[in-house]
């Protein structure tokens, strides 16, 4: 068992956009929880104006150019094709991926890892809504429209999974190249999309409790339009998968 | 097989049963042409009270929001020290 710990190595690919100060927060918080492991971040930085790429710069003097790498690419290009792009450079046998807004804790990291351990599962993916788990700072519109829209999922598709939309996942490198590859989706549809797909199949999925923080600098929005394109990607998944 | 493809069979299978029922009259005529309805009823009733159980349990984890403060301060101070600028105040 410790032989096989010492020679995982995990990739933690962090998209970003305008995340200049998350970014240089979420790297320190990495580097604290993550100890133990072999572990390198990689950061998909979309062409921010903000400055991100220069913030990624001064911590790869902290840290080790070999620990955290930048790789951006010239402009916003959805965050499906910043997975793969990111996942292009990873030297990991495992790969995390997970938001740059702080809503995604790193603390639970080690929990994920420890899971995968235990259950040589290949994919871990964080649950909000299990015991545990938890979620911070939304009003009772945006519960009542995840729990419908969790709901619809759950009866129509029975994935197997509780948390359909989450981001926060582990998957074994070869595991998520796999499943990537046949998704379509654009924006959270495709967190869904992921994890139906992993799950037809037949890919072994664990999950673990996290709670979710809603980003504390800059705001999240969910809109008519998204609750439109949620319903399409159910469609769609219905009759793809 | 498409995942659309089985809740058709399911409802086909469904279906089946049903007029199995209308044929062989175990209960009377009149209840079975009602059961089709009482089911669309009962899978509406289902899925409000999902939501509505799936509401009231809601987890929450006003504590987390806190702890995250207390790490983003914590970082901060990392981060000043080693002159990582991020241009916070």
């Amino acid at each position: 068992m410790e032989q096989k710990k010492e020679k995982n190595k995990y990739s933690v690919i962090v998209p970003t956009y305008n995340e200049r100060l998350n970014i240089a927060l979420i790297v320190y918080l990495i580097f604290k929880h993550l100890r133990e492991v072999d572990f390198e971040i990689i950061v998909v930085d979309d062409g921010s104006p903000d400055g991100t790429q220069e913030v990624v710069k001064q911590l790869q003097k902290l840290y080790g150019e070999d620990r955290i790498l930048l790789r951006p690419r010239p402009k916003k290009l959805g965050l499906g094709t910043a997975y793969v792009h990111g996942l292009k450079h990873a030297s990991g046998n495992f790969v995390v991926i997970m938001d740059a807004d702080l809503s995604h804790h790193p603390k639970y990291l080690p929990s994920f890892i420890k899971k995968q351990l235990e259950t040589d599962a290949s994919i871990v993916t964080g649950t909000r809504y299990v015991k545990g788990g938890g979620v911070h700072g939304w009003n009772l519109m945006r519960k009542l429209t995840s729990r419908g829209a969790n709901v619809l999922a759950q009866t129509l598709l029975w994935p197997g999974v509780s948390d359909l939309t989450g981001s926060f996942r582990l998957y074994r490198k070869s595991v998520l190249e796999d499943v990537i590859s046949s998704c379509v989706s654009k924006g959270y549809v495709f967190q869904m999309e992921m994890i139906v797909r992993a799950s037809r199949k037949g890919y072994h999925i664990e999950e673990v409790p996290i709670t979710f923080v809603d980003r504390v600098f800059g705001s999240s929005k969910l809109g008519g339009s998204e609750i439109v394109e949620y319903l399409k990607g159910l469609a769609y998944l219905l009759v793809t998968t | 097989m498409k995942h659309v493809v089985k809740i058709f069979s399911l409802l086909v299978a469904i279906s089946g049963l049903w007029i199995g029922l209308l044929q062989a009259s175990i209960i009377s005529q009149s209840h079975t042409w009602l059961l089709p309805i009482y089911s669309i009823v009962s899978l509406g009733c289902y899925g409000l009270l999902m939501v509505g159980v799936g509401l009231m349990r809601f987890p929450t984890c006003p504590q987390e929001a806190l702890l995250l403060q207390q790490d983003i301060a914590e970082a901060k101070d990392f981060l000043n020290q080693k002159g990582v600028d991020v241009g916070f105040a």
